[in-house]
């Protein structure tokens, strides 16, 4: 009497079909229908529309540019810098919160009582107040408490600080110095392929020769001849007060200062805790069993919890990095000059084409996530744990 | 003619076919505004003189009074606005997209705001230029002086352009520092973030008051760009620019006129026929833009001539004290002119 259960797969799979082309149908229909529409709308307003305006001069200035700049660059070459300053700031925010929020995760399960209980009171506090008001904090907390130019701070008469910025020495490079470059190529392959060997050697015979200083020795003897050969073809261009401010060196803007430490301290709040998260969750008969081998505590940290802990510490550390990155766009509050400022600021507002540029940076903060969620979830299958 | 009953379709025809023999033009907009008893108005966040709310939230200044003078010459009350603060960033956006009838918002009217955005300016009612602030313990005394400056601005404004042209011609260095808002500006201004502040003229003797001591800061003589202010509409309805238009030109040839808020009554016993034409004792004004008879008088009763709310909001009468100037009448020194209403 008992017969098995209607086979759903097979006989619904054309009418599932059917209702997933509607949808899909319908969605296209939607976006189709408001792309006409606001091209229509733009039209009959008599608003210009289309890309071209990439190519036009942009005619203003920026105060901070990885590549070279100027007023008669185009509205594309904006683009670019904004880009690469976002980049700037999103790269250099996310290794300072991860090893910050590594510290303080891993500090709020020391033993030693206050230092916990401080990093514990880091997190609370740090995580519970809106990150503008910490950015506001940053940017006008350090530029009250820094004095002016005249007055900077001086560090051995060689670097600088003041509330126009972190001035310091910039290396420049002479004829000879492409010698140097190669020389170091060359020595960290040789360093990193002697690195493979010897863990080969200890794999298979359980013991190896010194590693740390010939690997050290490789990397850096061969630059420094190089160096000594080519009769040291550097020289620094040493910042100096002139007029208002300094010129020569290179400049840290207090904005990019601020943003950093506001992103970072932030972020590393969160971090924190899904590193806490992680270590708590590596079951407890496996720091028993490290500690019956006879490992140190900073050996089981390093050998056993923390690989354990890592595949549950990826995923979620994924998101906080986009959350930086994306959140990278509050720069516009304090003048750093990122994508959201220059270009979905200024250039926006001198071209009026607002649903092209609008569209245009949503898509690069897009292709930053999945750039940075590909590469996570690659290092996440390397580290999974593998099943022999 | 299923869905709705025949009647009433034909009423909706009688009413269109009537309303349109009563009034000459028809605008989209001042229908609307007349339907919902309210103007909106697109203004700044705040801006002293031009446009800021006090502790109670009225809004006054410059820019809130040409709102009023227009709610007064539509709706017969100069509060009926509502008013919707906007930034430098987004105002042309939000304009765009219909989200306040008018943007009054000390904007510069420029060739490509005109023509790319899909603009309409009215005219100009403040001629501004930009001009540089600077602490007076640096004792620069010209623009010229500026070379290897900080100088610290708003984002998604002319001055940006104009700093760049203006350093560029001259053949000197700076450094731009762009903030979104006037408030992170002046914050950073004051904090010593920048050598000096540039935005328009009139902005800097607002912005100015806000320092912990005014006094110790000079706006330097340079002007380095002609930023004639006004209000912007969207294309598309001309009548609805023909009714700010002559708002404006009304408020400016009463003042050429002699006729204030507190003379219009006895004024329009005045036997000069100019005077009668601009409130409506003689001639059919008012009706051809869709108005009543005495759509000037209104906003002069309520709001005051153009020299009155000058003086009022930024002149001798307010904190500011800027001297008329260029925005004096043609007949004083100024370059103020408008056309006669005939």
């Amino acid at each position: 009497m008992a017969r098995p259960p209607a086979h759903r797969g097979r006989g619904a799979r054309p009418r599932d079909v059917l209702y997933q082309a509607l949808l899909l149908g319908a969605v296209a229909a939607v976006i189709a229908g408001m792309a006409w529409n606001a091209s229509h709308a733009l039209e009959r307003q008599n608003i210009a529309s289309g890309f071209g305006f990439l190519d036009n001069t942009a005619g203003f200035d920026i105060v901070q540019t990885l590549v070279a700049y100027d007023e008669t660059a185009t509205y594309g070459r904006v683009l670019l810098v904004g880009i690469l300053n976002t980049l700037l700031v999103a790269v250099t925010g996310v290794v300072v919160a991860t090893v910050l929020g590594l510290v303080i995760g891993i500090g709020q399960l020391s033993s030693n009582w206050l230092f916990a209980r401080l990093c514990r009171a880091y997190v609370e506090i740090l995580r519970n107040i809106p990150l503008l008001l910490q950015l506001f904090f940053w940017y006008f907390a350090v530029l009250r408490a820094l004095p002016g130019p005249r007055e900077s701070w001086s560090f051995l008469g060689s670097a600088f600080l003041n509330n126009r910025g972190l001035y310091l020495p910039k290396p420049l490079t002479g004829p000879g110095f492409e010698m140097v470059v190669l020389a170091l190529g060359v020595g960290l392959i040789a360093a990193a392929i002697l690195a493979h060997v010897r863990r080969r050697q200890r794999e298979e015979t359980g013991r190896a020769g010194p590693v740390l200083l010939p690997v050290l020795g490789l990397s850096l003897l061969p630059p420094l001849v190089a160096l000594a050969l080519a009769q040291f073809p550097v020289s620094f261009s040493w910042p100096a007060l002139a007029g208002f401010d300094f010129e020569g060196g290179f400049t840290v803007l207090p904005e990019l200062i601020a943003l950093v430490v506001a992103l970072s301290t932030y972020t590393a709040s969160y971090i924190a805790e899904i590193v806490r998260a992680g270590i708590q969750g590596v079951p407890k008969g496996q720091i028993e069993a490290s500690q019956a081998l006879g490992l140190k505590r900073g050996e089981a940290l390093r050998l056993v919890i923390i690989p354990q802990a890592l595949r549950q510490i990826i995923p979620p550390l994924t998101s906080q990095y986009l959350n930086l990155t994306k959140n990278s766009s509050l720069a516009v509050a304090i003048a750093y000059p990122d994508l959201v400022s220059v270009f979905a600021g200024t250039t926006l507002n001198q071209t009026g084409q607002a649903i092209e540029i609008i569209a245009i940076t949503m898509a690069v903060y897009l292709t930053f996530s999945l750039l940075t969620s590909a590469a996570m979830n690659a290092y996440n299958r390397r580290i999974a744990l593998t099943e022999r | 003619m299923r869905f709705f009953p025949r009647s009433i379709a034909a009423a909706l025809v009688a009413v269109a076919a009537f309303s349109g023999v009563a009034e000459a033009s028809k605008s989209p907009t001042v229908e609307r505004i007349k339907k919902n008893g309210f103007l909106r108005c697109g203004v700044n966040e705040g801006l002293t003189g031009f446009a800021s709310p006090d502790a109670k939230g009225n809004w006054s200044g410059f820019d809130i009074d040409f709102c009023r003078a227009l709610a007064a010459v539509i709706l017969n009350d100069a509060s009926k606005v509502r008013y919707t603060p906007t930034s430098a960033k987004v105002r042309f956006t939000a304009l765009q997209s219909g989200e306040f009838d008018i943007l009054s918002r000390n904007t510069t009217w420029t060739m490509s705001r005109d023509v790319q955005l899909g603009l309409e300016f009215i005219a100009a009612t403040y001629y501004d230029g930009q001009g540089f602030m600077v602490p007076k313990s640096l004792k620069v005394t010209s623009a010229k002086q500026l070379n290897g400056a900080t100088v610290c601005t708003n984002t998604g404004t002319t001055t940006e352009l104009n700093l760049a042209d203006y350093f560029r011609a001259n053949n000197l260095k700076y450094k731009i520092v762009a903030f979104e808002k006037n408030a992170e500006v002046l914050a950073a201004y004051d904090n010593g973030r920048c050598d000096a502040y540039t935005t328009d003229a009139s902005g800097l003797y607002a912005e100015r008051l806000k320092l912990k001591k005014p006094a110790d800061h000079v706006i330097l003589p340079e002007i380095i760009s002609k930023e004639p202010l006004g209000p912007a509409i969207n294309h598309g309805d001309q009548p609805w620019g023909d009714v700010a238009r002559w708002t404006l030109f009304a408020l400016i040839n009463a003042e050429e006129l002699g006729v204030t808020s507190k003379n219009v009554d006895q004024m329009m016993k005045s036997p000069n026929p100019e005077i009668r034409r601009l409130l409506g004792v003689e001639g059919a004004f008012g009706e051809s833009l869709g108005l009543s008879k005495d759509w000037a008088a209104r906003a002069i009763r309520q709001v005051g001539n153009y020299g009155e709310i000058f003086e009022r909001n930024l002149g001798q009468g307010s904190q500011l004290k800027i001297r008329r100037g260029v925005n004096a009448l043609w007949n004083k020194g100024g370059v103020l002119y408008a056309p006669p209403i005939r």
